[in-house]
């Protein structure tokens, strides 16, 4: 079934580094939910287990040559947005948000789903499209057009979060092929008044209050203000070494909120200290610059902006999850990848690695 | 060169994907740079406050806003309810400490125990409630004692208090703690479990301005969850008060006017839509529902063929009777079938075809014209010209009135009433209107319901000359310091465009139904202000006649619609006994006193036999009511085919 020659070209430097963060994640989930009162399967033996789902998934998708997604990219485009309308009709609410849809034998979260489908989505439309000396505003409107409504339907879920990712994601691919200056600068013109448009109509109110909590966290110290406070104690208090492994007084104590998923990075470092951040740093921003190695190294254009979104997708998910934990960002619901407990995210994330591993292994194959 | 261009365009994006990890090492860089920031530039600070100064979260519940009446009398708010705490390290000797409280208290010791060991492992700060609403003796005895009690404390939260016990209990509501299902529908995010909401009434409809937002406390504790100190404190911010159009006095009339007697009353004001009293009987205690309900109380509400939960005022829909007449009349008059002096004969009875329809009074009214027609409420002169009018222009003139359709007040489950149409019928049963089906649908049976609210607002509009004012229930709202934050306006919603002329013949009748002689709604009289008004007595099954044998469920409805005074229209009443019989015996005197508690209100008339509105025992033989004459009932609003 699977073409032996492949097996040799597996990228043992991807596959090294996505394992090894796993591994600090599941230790770290370990020190994390000492403090919980664990029912059942505790929650770092869960995670192992993801690791391995999410870990076979991407083997399997490697078996498949990833240009069969060319052909595909537009049917997943449409599936997924019926998908995403599906879940605003028959959705499950929880918490204030309809993102669930219960397909009976398990349920999806289609809006996760999106970030991949965009990444194949942009790179079928760039593939087909020759643009000389960058791109023009016309250039960009149809696929403007094909991010805007899925965010549409994501915002009105409402998932901040994961709309702002998957902007970012679309937005990381357009720069990478290159936009004109005009077009920049058309661009910055029209966005600004539809910020405020957007923060005047259509940011519900208690996400118009993470962004002010986050510009002034002294505004809401009971609110989602206190989160930032707790979290940055955590860290700073973690100071050059760290308190130990599941010795964090914060963690410990529980003072952090989502500790084991959004804010496991806050646990991290006040554990493990500035050494250890440095270190889990280090290995992020290698698996960030080898994704963009297998773009560079990859020979045809489809397979090089699949590789790009992708890393993209996992640099963002990165740099907004810290910088959400250290206070450079809100707080929006932003898992860090291989690290937060949660199996949506690993799997997303996975089969992420699981689309760079094919393009790596085929590199020769032209 | 096609292929020189794709080199070129590879080369170009192996450049941009150099430039790209460029861009991604700065990023990494700043979190780096952050991360020294936080980790070694501060770690002192953050340090010292991991260690020492541990922050915890406290949340103090808001207090719910107050409900008034108009003359700021009022009806819902809070009271203290307090409750015995212990703040576990600040006691040395958790038994004594016990055996002492059960011996000063009386209370259960064994109880107190088994709660505190439930909380033991909580934050050593945070207070464990040992035994909730105690009395104020008890509090006493503690505030006495305080020395001898290291670390017991007294709470108090706010309880809803009902201040007029069980007085409109349909329109206030009640609360109670937010359900899952009302946590996760729109507008309720921010609610979290054990938070209390306003599940029916104003406390529903008004919740947003009531409920008020939660303060906290920050508090500071040290390693071992010992509280140090209170760093910030939020406070609650108390939610707004609402002050009803309601007038408690003339709603306490009102309500014990009824007695046990299930059924409705809307006074409305008819020159604004405020709605003045708003009764649903029998009604319920409120308190009840925001703890929990004693099992036995609940089935008793459910048991009582009265409905005591339901809101009869609201959603309560009755075939409005006799009290439709005057729909029908205007109908009439505008399209020229009728005039004031068209007279037709009643011989107790009409055939049409081979269907009789009988009148409430089978002896006949002989020569009856409109103003009679309305006075004895014949039916035989409603069947004719309803007959010549048909089913739609009646339904066109009820429309007008705005009937048929939810009148937009503030409470949510308004019903809308049936004015049935012949395209309504086409449409709900497939089958087209026979004419004979008109004449019922003329004297307010057949099809035709109304709620109590519709009918006030239809005789208000009568009274005003066809405009229709919104009914409302709330006046304005007000911030914790009484200052108004808004004001509700009267609006018009239409116009029922009748002639001046059309309105004053009905108007005329309806004098005549309450002060002339023969006259259905005698009981209605006040000696002091000229009432206008019409009976009503629904069928509620198509029996033959209803005898004192019928049972309760099959007897009709008695009904009653009025205004006053005459001449410059104040005040509008609509008043529906369930199966109460005749409209003039049974619902008339409840509009009367109604009116009475209204006009006394104003401006008490003659206090030399010291009548008050309290003392309604009395309020009989001072007005002076005359003799209730037998009202009219349909016997013949049956088609027998």
């Amino acid at each position: 079934m699977i073409d032996r020659r492949l097996l040799t070209n597996i990228d043992w430097v991807l596959a090294g580094l996505v394992v090894t963060v796993c591994l600090f994640g599941i230790l770290n989930i370990y020190s994390a939910t000492i403090p919980y009162k664990i029912v059942g399967t505790a929650y770092y033996i869960k995670q192992f287990y993801w690791m391995l789902v999410g870990m076979t998934i991407s083997l399997a998708a490697c078996t498949l040559d990833y240009h069969i997604l060319e052909d595909l990219s537009y049917w997943f485009y449409g599936l997924l947005i019926l998908l995403l309308i599906a879940v605003l009709v028959v959705g499950r609410r929880s918490m204030g948000a309809t993102r669930w849809l219960d397909l009976g034998l398990f349920n999806i979260q289609p809006s996760e789903l999106m970030k991949l489908v965009i990444i194949v989505t942009f790179a079928r439309f760039f593939n087909n499209f020759q643009s000389v000396d960058g791109l023009t505003v016309r250039d960009v409107l149809i696929p403007l057009t094909l991010l805007a409504l899925p965010t549409a339907l994501i915002m009105k879920q409402p998932d901040l979060g994961t709309a702002t990712l998957v902007i970012l994601i679309a937005l990381s691919m357009i720069m990478y092929i290159g936009l004109r200056w005009s077009a920049i600068v058309t661009f910055v013109c029209v966005t600004i008044p539809m910020g405020w448009i957007g923060w005047a109509f259509l940011l519900r109110p208690y996400q118009k209050n993470r962004v002010l909590d986050f510009m002034d966290p002294e505004r809401s110290r009971l609110g989602s203000g206190y989160h930032i406070i707790q979290s940055k104690i955590a860290v700073g208090s973690g100071g050059f070494t760290g308190k130990g492994f599941a010795k964090g007084t914060q963690s410990q104590l529980r003072f952090l909120p989502e500790q084991h998923t959004d804010f496991a990075f806050s646990v991290f470092a006040e554990e493990w200290g500035f050494i250890g951040c440095l270190l889990l740093i280090f290995l992020y921003l290698s698996l960030v610059l080898w994704g963009l190695n297998i773009a560079r190294r990859c020979n045809d254009r489809f397979g090089g902006l699949l590789a790009v979104g992708v890393t993209a997708m996992l640099f963002w998910h990165i740099v907004i999850n810290m910088g959400m934990v250290i206070g450079m960002f809100p707080v929006v619901g932003v898992p860090l990848p291989f690290f937060s407990y949660g199996g949506t995210s690993m799997i997303t994330s996975m089969v992420g690695i699981g689309l760079l591993q094919n393009i790596s292994m085929r590199r020769f194959m032209f | 060169m096609k292929e020189r261009r794709f080199v070129r365009e590879l080369l170009e994006s192996k450049q941009r994907i150099l430039a790209l990890s460029f861009v991604v090492g700065i990023v990494f860089l700043f979190l780096v740079i952050r991360l020294w920031h936080l980790q070694i530039l501060n770690a002192d600070d953050y340090r010292a406050m991991s260690e020492n100064n541990r922050l915890r979260f406290v949340p103090v519940a808001a207090s719910r806003g107050a409900i008034l009446d108009r003359n700021g009398k009022v009806l819902v708010s809070n009271r203290p309810s307090f409750s015995l705490a212990v703040i576990p390290q600040e006691v040395k000797d958790k038994e004594a400490l016990l055996t002492l409280l059960s011996t000063l208290l009386k209370l259960d010791r064994a109880d107190m125990a088994e709660r505190w060991d439930k909380n033991k492992d909580r934050a050593k700060y945070y207070p464990i409630v040992l035994s909730s609403n105690i009395t104020r003796d008890h509090v006493e005895i503690v505030e006495e004692n305080r020395m001898r009690l290291p670390g017991i404390e007294i709470e108090m939260k706010p309880v809803r208090e009902y201040t007029s016990s069980q007085l409109a209990a349909h329109l206030l509501g009640y609360i109670g703690e937010v359900s899952e299902k009302e946590m996760n529908s729109t507008g309720f995010e921010e609610y979290n479990p054990g938070d209390y909401i306003g599940k029916n009434g104003i406390e529903r409809a008004l919740e947003k301005e009531l409920h008020g937002s939660d303060g906290g406390r920050q508090l500071e504790v040290d390693a071992r969850g010992r509280l140090l100190r209170t760093i910030s404190e939020s406070y609650p911010t108390v939610g707004n008060s609402v002050v009803l159009t309601i007038d408690a006095a003339v709603q306490k009339q009102a309500e014990r006017a009824f007695g046990d007697q299930a059924g409705a009353a809307v006074a409305m004001d008819v020159t604004t839509g405020e709605i003045l009293a708003f009764v649903s009987n029998p009604g319920f205690d409120p308190s009840l529902f925001s703890g929990k309900l004693p099992a036995d109380v609940w089935q008793g509400y459910l048991d009582d063929k009265r409905h005591p939960l339901e809101n009869k005022a609201l959603s309560g829909q009755y075939p409005p009777g006799s009290t439709f007449k005057m729909i029908t009349a205007l109908a009439g008059l505008q399209d020229n079938k009728i005039n004031d002096s068209t007279t037709i004969n009643c011989s107790g009875s009409y055939d049409m075809g081979t269907s009789t329809f009988k009148c409430w009074n089978k002896k006949g009214h002989g020569a009856t014209n409109l103003r009679k027609s309305l006075r004895e409420s014949c039916d035989v002169f409603y069947y004719q010209l309803g007959e010549k009018l048909g089913v739609d222009k009646i339904a066109a003139a009820a429309q007008a009135f705005k009937l048929g359709a939810p009148l937009g007040v503030e409470l949510l489950n308004e019903k809308s009433g049936l004015i049935p149409t012949s395209e309504w019928k086409l449409k709900r049963f497939g089958k087209r209107w026979f004419r004979g089906e008109t004449l019922p649908v003329a004297i307010g049976q057949g099809a035709v319901i109304l709620t109590p609210i519709q009918m006030a607002s239809m005789t208000a509009t009568i009274a005003n000359d066809g405009m229709i004012y919104r009914p409302h229930l709330v006046k304005r709202i007000v911030d914790a310091d009484g200052k108004t934050l808004r004001e509700t306006k009267p609006e018009i919603i239409g116009t029922a465009a009748f002639s001046k002329e059309s309105f004053r013949f009905v108007k005329q009748g309806m004098l005549d139904v309450v002060n002339a002689p023969g006259g259905t709604g005698a009981a209605a009289r006040l000696y002091d202000v000229k009432v206008a008004g019409k009976t009503g007595t629904s069928q509620v099954v198509k029996l033959g006649s209803s005898k004192k044998s019928t049972p309760y469920h099959f007897r009709d409805h008695a009904l009653f619609v009025a205004f006053a005074p005459f001449d410059k229209p104040e005040i509008a009443v609509a008043v529906v006994i369930e199966h109460g019989e005749h409209g003039g015996a049974a619902a008339a005197p409840i509009a009367g006193r109604i009116l009475r508690a209204y006009f006394d209100g104003k401006k008490p008339l003659r206090r030399e036999t010291g009548g008050t509105a309290d003392e309604e025992d009395e309020w009989g033989k001072e007005s002076g009511a005359p003799t209730v004459v037998n009202e009219p009932r349909i016997n013949g609003g049956t088609v027998h085919d």
